[in-house]
C-alpha cells in the first residue's frame, strides 16, 4: 500500500501541518488507488476526479498559509450516493435517480466541504438503502475486499468497502436497520449509527424517517470522532436534529474505561448464530474487562419482535417518502404513456428494483385503512417496548456490546429469500427502533480470514463513551490495522 | 306540502383559507400570488429528494388567533400527518396536513340569517400545506401538454370544519360571510375568494323531517364565491329532493359545481374514494402549544366583527344593516371609526363610507381601503362642510371626486375652486330676480296651479350659480317673489 493512503485521516492531518506531504499527494494517490482498485471492488458509482484535485488544490494553499479550516482539511473522502451533492449525480442506487443532478447539498455535505474536505466521489449502496449486500443496487454489486466473492454488506456497502479497500480515508453512510454497523462488520472496519437526531437529514434522501441516521466509516475510533465532530449538531432545515451541544469526540478518547459498565444482553447470542463471531465477541468482552470494564449480563426481552414491527415501520415511511417518484418533475419518466396513471405506473416499474417494489406494497399496505391499527399502530407499540428494554438496560449500565450481526459476509447470490436477507439485521434493528448510537467495530477474523463486528450501543446522545470504549479497544487489539489481500 | 316542509337540510362546510404570511408553511419561500412560474419554489415546496419540512410558527400563530376569535380549544399536542394521493399538483404526493390532533377543536360561531341568532358549531381549525397548479395547453380532457407551476406548493392553509348545523344554503353564505369576516379581521387571510384565497366544500344531505339520522351525504367542491355556495347548494337541495321523492338511491360522491351550467357532476363515488394512508409525519416533532403562548396570541387579538358591530349600533347609532356592512372588514370598520372620531356625524360618515367611498374603491378589502386618496380625518372635514352650510350635499359630491383625484382635503378645494355656497340674500335675490325675468312663461304656468314649475326655476337659479346657491334659501326667496312677479 502507497504511503499516505495507508494512513489514518488523523495521521494524514498531522503529515499536512508538518509539511511532509500536501492534500493534492494524498489526493492523486488515492484517485489512482481508485483506479487501479475498483474495477475489481466496484465501491464508486461516480469518481469526482477533477473536483476532488480543485479542492486538494485549495487545501494546499490553505495549509501552505497555515490556515487549515479543521482537522478534515484535505482529507479525501467519499459519500454513500443516498447523500445530495450540488451539481454531482445523486442516483441513491437507483434507475429512477440515474441521471438526477441535485442543486443542493445535503448538510452533511455542506459541513464537509466547510470543513475541507476533499471528495473523491460517490458510493455504491443497495437501491435507496433497501437492503443488506449492495445486491440490490440497480447498478451492479460491490466486492468485499477481503474475499471478492462475497459481499460487503449493505445498504453502505459501497461506503465500507471503499475504506477497507483504502479508497478513501473516510466515508459516510446512511443506517435505517444496520446499514452502516452491519457493512462495517462484514467489511472489517468502523461503522458509526449516531443518536437520532445528532446529524442532520437534510439532503438524505429518506428510506425511513424516523430510523434513518448518517454515520462515519473510519479506519478507527480517532477518525470517527473527527468526522462525527465535524457533521453533528442542529440544523434549522431538519427539525428532527436536536440541539444538543457537540461535545469534542476526540478530546475524551484517550481517558480509559476503568471503572466502566458493560450490559451483555442474553437476547444477542442467540442459537444458530456463527460459533466463529460468538467467540469472538466473548474474547472481546474479556478484553474490555481487562481494560478495566466490569461487565454484567442483562435482558432486552423484545429484540425477537424489533425485526417484525421494523419491517412494518420502515416499509410504510419508504412508501409514503418513494410516493414523489413519479415522473412528473425529475428522474426517470417512462416513455409511451397514454395518460397520467399509466405515466406513473411505467414510470415506477421501470425506475424501482424488485426489493423497493416490495417494500412500497408491503408499506402501502400496512397504512391502508382497515390495517393500519393492526399493522402500523402496533408496531409502533412494539417500538415502544424495544425503547423501554434499552431504557431499564442503561439504568444499570454504561454501554451495551454485543455482537453486529449473526454471522459474517456471505456469499454473491447465497441469499435469495429475503427473509433470510433481513435476519442478516436482527442485531443492529432493535438500535434503530430505540433511536439510539451504535458502533461496530473490527473484533477479530475467522478461520477463513473473514472480519468479525464488535457492536457497542450507548444511551440517546453519548457518542463520546461510545467512541472511548471504541479507542481503549483499539489500543490493546491490532483488527482494525489489518489490510486486506489486495494488489494493486 | 312544500319541499322545505318535507325535508330538512343538513349542511356541513370545509373551509379552506390561505394564511396570509409572508413565507410558506414548511420552507422560506415567499408566499406570493402572480409570481412568474416556478420562481417562489426551493427544493422543499419541490419535494425535491432529501429535502425536509420546518414549520411556519406564524402560521401557528395564525392559526391560534382564528381558533381563539370562533371559541376552539387550542390542543397542546399538535401533530402533523401525511395524506396521501397522486396527483402532479403536488410534489411529493402526499400533502402534509393534520389528522387525529389537529391544532384546535370545539368552537362555535353565531349566527343570523333574521329569525335571530344561531350557534353553529365548528369541529377542528387545522394547518396543512397547499398545492400547486396545473396549467393545462387547451382543455383538460384535450391537452397535449400540461405544465405544473410550484409558487403555490407550500403556501399555509387553514381548514376549518363546521359541524353539520347549518340547515339552508342562506345559513351556508351567511356563515361562510361571517368566517371569512373574521379571517379578514384577524388579518391572516385576505379572504379573496376569486383568486382562491378562501375555498369552500360543503357536505350535504336530506332527511325527512322529523327523523334524527342523517341522510347519505354528497360532497361538492368548487365553490369559488359566496353565490355558488349558494346556487350549488340550492341545486343540490333540488336534485336529492327529486331523488328522495322518486325512491332513488342517492350515492355517496364527491359532486363538482358547474357555475356555468349550473349543475353539480359526479367526480367520485366512494367506492373509489382515496384511501388516503394518514400517518403521523416523521420528519417533524410533535408541535408543543403552549398555554403561555396561547395566552400571548389571546391578548393580543383584535376587537372581532361580532363585537364591534354591537358596539357601533350601540354607540355611533347605526342599523344593524349599516353596522353589519361596516364591519366586513377590519379596514373598512377602522376607516368608519377613524372618521366619526375625527368628527363626523356618525350617520353621515355611515352614508358616505358605504354609498360614496366604496363606489370609488377597487374593493372593500383592507388592501384598498389602505391605498383610499382620501384620510378619514378628510371625510370628516367634507362632512364639516356640509353640516355648516359652507356647501351643499349636491357640491360636495362634486368635492368629494376632486378628493378621491388629488387627495386634497375638502376645505382646499372649495376655497380654490370658490365652491363656497351662496347664502347671501342679496345676492341670490338679484339671481332669483333675474330667472323670473327670464321665464315668464314658466311663471304663468305656477300660477295657473302647475306646481312643478317651482323646480324648474330652482335648477334654473342654481344653474345661474353654478351650484352654489343653498337650495333652501332659493326655494323660500322664489316662493316670496312669484307672486309679486
Amino acid at each position: 500500500m502507497a504511503a499516505l493512503a495507508s494512513l489514518t485521516a488523523h495521521e494524514l492531518g498531522a503529515r499536512y501541518r508538518s509539511g511532509e506531504a500536501t492534500p493534492t499527494q494524498a489526493a492523486t494517490e488515492y484517485l489512482a488507488r481508485i483506479e487501479a482498485l475498483d474495477p475489481e471492488v466496484r465501491a464508486f458509482l461516480t469518481v469526482t476526479r477533477e473536483d476532488a484535485l480543485r479542492r486538494a488544490a485549495a487545501a494546499d494553499a490553505r495549509f501552505k498559509a497555515g490556515t487549515p479550516l479543521g482537522p478534515l482539511d484535505g482529507v479525501p473522502v467519499a459519500l454513500k450516493d443516498v447523500l445530495c451533492t450540488r451539481g454531482i449525480r445523486t442516483t441513491c442506487g437507483s434507475k429512477i435517480l440515474e441521471r438526477f443532478v441535485p442543486p443542493y447539498d445535503a448538510t452533511v455535505v455542506a459541513r464537509l466541504f466547510e470543513g475541507g474536505a476533499v471528495l473523491l466521489g460517490k458510493l455504491n449502496m443497495d437501491e435507496f438503502a433497501m437492503g443488506s449486500s449492495t445486491e440490490h443496487s440497480a447498478f451492479f454489486t460491490t466486492h468485499n475486499p477481503w474475499d471478492l466473492a462475497r459481499v460487503p454488506g449493505g445498504s453502505s456497502g459501497g461506503a465500507a468497502a471503499a475504506v477497507a479497500a483504502g479508497m478513501a480515508a473516510l466515508t459516510l453512510g446512511t443506517d435505517t436497520g444496520g446499514s452502516i454497523r452491519q457493512p462495517a462488520a462484514f467489511s472489517g472496519v468502523l461503522g458509526m449509527k449516531p443518536t437520532y437526531g445528532r446529524v442532520s437529514r437534510y439532503g438524505v434522501i429518506a428510506f425511513a424517517s424516523s430510523l434513518d441516521q448518517v454515520g462515519p466509516f473510519a479506519r478507527d475510533a480517532e477518525d470517527a470522532a473527527l468526522m462525527l465532530g465535524v457533521i453533528a449538531g442542529a440544523d434549522p432545515m431538519d427539525a428532527t436534529a436536536i440541539d444538543v451541544p457537540v461535545p469534542d469526540y476526540r478530546a475524551a478518547l484517550g481517558q480509559g474505561i476503568e471503572g466502566l459498565r458493560l450490559g451483555v444482553p442474553a437476547e444477542y447470542f442467540m442459537d444458530g448464530m456463527d460459533p466463529e463471531v460468538e467467540q469472538a465477541v466473548r474474547t472481546a468482552i474479556a478484553t474490555l474487562e481487562k481494560l478495566g470494564a466490569h461487565t454484567e449480563p442483562v435482558s432486552l426481552p423484545h429484540t425477537e419482535y424489533g425485526l417484525a414491527a421494523y419491517y412494518v415501520i420502515a416499509p410504510a415511511e419508504a412508501s409514503s417518502n418513494l410516493a414523489r417518484y413519479d415522473g412528473v418533475k425529475y428522474g426517470l419518466r417512462a416513455p409511451g404513456a397514454r395518460d397520467l396513471i399509466d405515466m406513473y405506473s411505467k414510470t415506477r416499474a421501470a425506475g424501482f428494483g424488485a426489493e423497493v417494489k416490495r417494500r412500497v406494497m408491503l408499506g402501502t399496505y400496512v397504512l391502508s385503512a382497515g390495517y393500519y391499527d393492526a399493522y402500523y399502530g402496533q408496531a409502533q407499540k412494539v417500538r415502544t417496548l424495544v425503547r423501554r428494554d434499552f431504557e431499564q438496560a442503561f439504568s444499570r449500565v454504561d454501554l451495551l456490546v454485543a455482537p453486529t450481526t449473526p454471522g459474517v459476509a456471505f456469499k454473491m447470490g447465497e441469499r435469495e429469500d429475503p427473509l433470510q436477507m433481513y435476519l442478516n439485521d436482527i442485531f443492529t434493528i432493535p438500535v434503530n427502533l430505540a433511536g439510539l448510537p451504535g458502533v461496530s467495530i473490527p473484533g477479530g477474523f475467522t478461520q477463513a480470514g473473514l472480519p468479525i463486528g464488535l457492536q457497542l450501543i450507548a444511551p440517546a446522545f453519548d457518542e463520546a463513551t461510545l467512541l472511548r470504549a471504541a479507542h481503549a479497544y483499539q489500543t490493546v487489539t491490532d483488527w482494525h490495522t489489518r489490510r486486506p489481500p489486495l494488489s494493486t | 306540502m312544500t319541499d322545505a316542509a318535507r325535508y330538512e337540510t343538513i349542511i356541513g362546510l370545509e373551509v379552506h383559507a390561505q394564511l396570509s404570511t409572508v413565507t410558506k408553511m414548511f420552507c422560506g419561500c415567499r408566499a406570493v400570488f402572480g409570481a412568474p412560474p416556478n420562481t417562489a419554489t426551493c427544493p422543499v415546496c419541490q419535494g425535491m429528494p432529501g429535502s425536509l419540512p420546518f414549520i411556519n410558527r406564524r402560521a401557528v400563530e395564525f392559526g391560534i388567533m382564528t381558533a381563539l376569535a370562533i371559541g376552539c380549544g387550542i390542543n397542546a399536542h399538535n401533530r402533523f400527518a401525511r395524506k396521501h394521493y397522486y396527483y402532479p399538483d403536488m410534489p411529493k404526493n402526499y400533502q402534509i396536513s393534520q389528522y387525529e390532533e389537529p391544532l384546535a377543536e370545539h368552537g362555535r360561531l353565531v349566527i343570523d340569517t333574521g329569525p335571530g341568532p344561531r350557534e353553529i358549531g365548528i369541529q377542528r381549525v387545522h394547518l396543512e400545506e397547499d398545492v400547486g397548479k396545473l396549467l393545462h395547453e387547451g382543455a383538460l380532457e384535450t391537452a397535449q401538454s400540461s405544465s405544473v407551476d410550484y409558487n403555490r406548493a407550500g403556501v399555509p392553509l387553514m381548514e376549518i370544519v363546521s359541524k353539520p348545523d347549518l340547515r339552508s344554503s342562506d345559513e351556508a353564505t351567511v356563515y361562510l360571510r361571517a368566517l371569512r369576516a373574521i379571517v379578514v379581521y384577524l388579518g391572516v387571510c385576505d379572504g379573496n375568494m376569486e383568486e382562491g384565497s378562501l375555498r369552500c366544500d360543503a357536505n350535504i344531505s336530506l332527511r325527512p323531517r322529523g327523523q334524527t339520522e342523517y341522510g347519505t351525504k354528497v360532497e361538492i367542491k368548487n365553490l369559488n364565491s359566496f353565490r355558488n355556495v349558494r346556487d350549488a347548494l340550492e341545486h343540490e337541495i333540488k336534485r336529492q329532493t327529486r331523488a328522495l321523492d322518486t325512491n332513488e338511491r342517492i350515492v355517496q360522491e364527491t359532486r363538482l359545481w358547474d357555475p356555468d351550467r349550473m349543475v353539480t357532476v359526479s367526480m367520485r363515488s366512494k367506492e373509489f374514494a382515496h384511501d388516503y394512508r394518514y400517518f403521523p409525519e416523521p420528519d417533524l416533532p410533535p408541535l408543543d402549544v403552549q398555554p403561555a403562548w396561547v395566552e400571548a396570541v389571546r391578548a393580543r387579538l383584535p376587537e372581532l366583527p361580532e363585537a364591534r358591530r354591537a358596539r357601533f349600533q350601540a354607540e355611533y347609532a347605526l342599523s344593524a344593516y349599516e353596522a353589519e356592512l361596516l364591519t366586513q372588514g377590519r379596514g373598512l370598520a377602522d376607516y368608519f371609526e377613524a372618521a366619526a372620531r375625527a368628527g363626523g356625524k356618525p350617520k353621515g360618515v355611515a352614508n358616505w363610507v358605504l354609498n360614496e367611498l366604496l363606489r370609488e374603491l377597487p374593493g372593500d378589502d383592507d388592501r384598498a381601503i389602505g391605498a383610499c386618496p382620501i384620510p378619514p380625518a378628510n371625510l370628516a372635514g367634507l362632512l364639516a362642510l356640509i353640516d355648516d352650510g359652507t356647501i351643499s350635499g349636491k357640491i360636495a359630491k362634486d368635492v368629494f371626486e376632486k378628493m378621491y383625484r388629488s387627495g386634497d382635503t375638502a376645505q382646499a378645494i372649495v376655497s380654490r375652486e370658490g365652491l363656497t355656497q351662496v347664502a347671501d340674500e342679496g345676492a341670490l335675490g338679484a339671481a332669483v330676480d333675474r330667472v323670473l325675468g327670464e321665464h315668464a312663461k314658466v311663471v304663468e304656468d305656477f300660477r295657473a296651479g302647475k306646481k312643478a314649475a317651482l323646480g324648474f326655476l330652482v335648477g334654473q337659479v342654481m344653474k345661474a350659480t353654478q351650484g352654489k346657491a343653498n337650495p333652501g334659501l332659493v326655494n323660500r326667496l322664489l316662493i316670496e317673489k312669484l307672486p309679486k312677479v
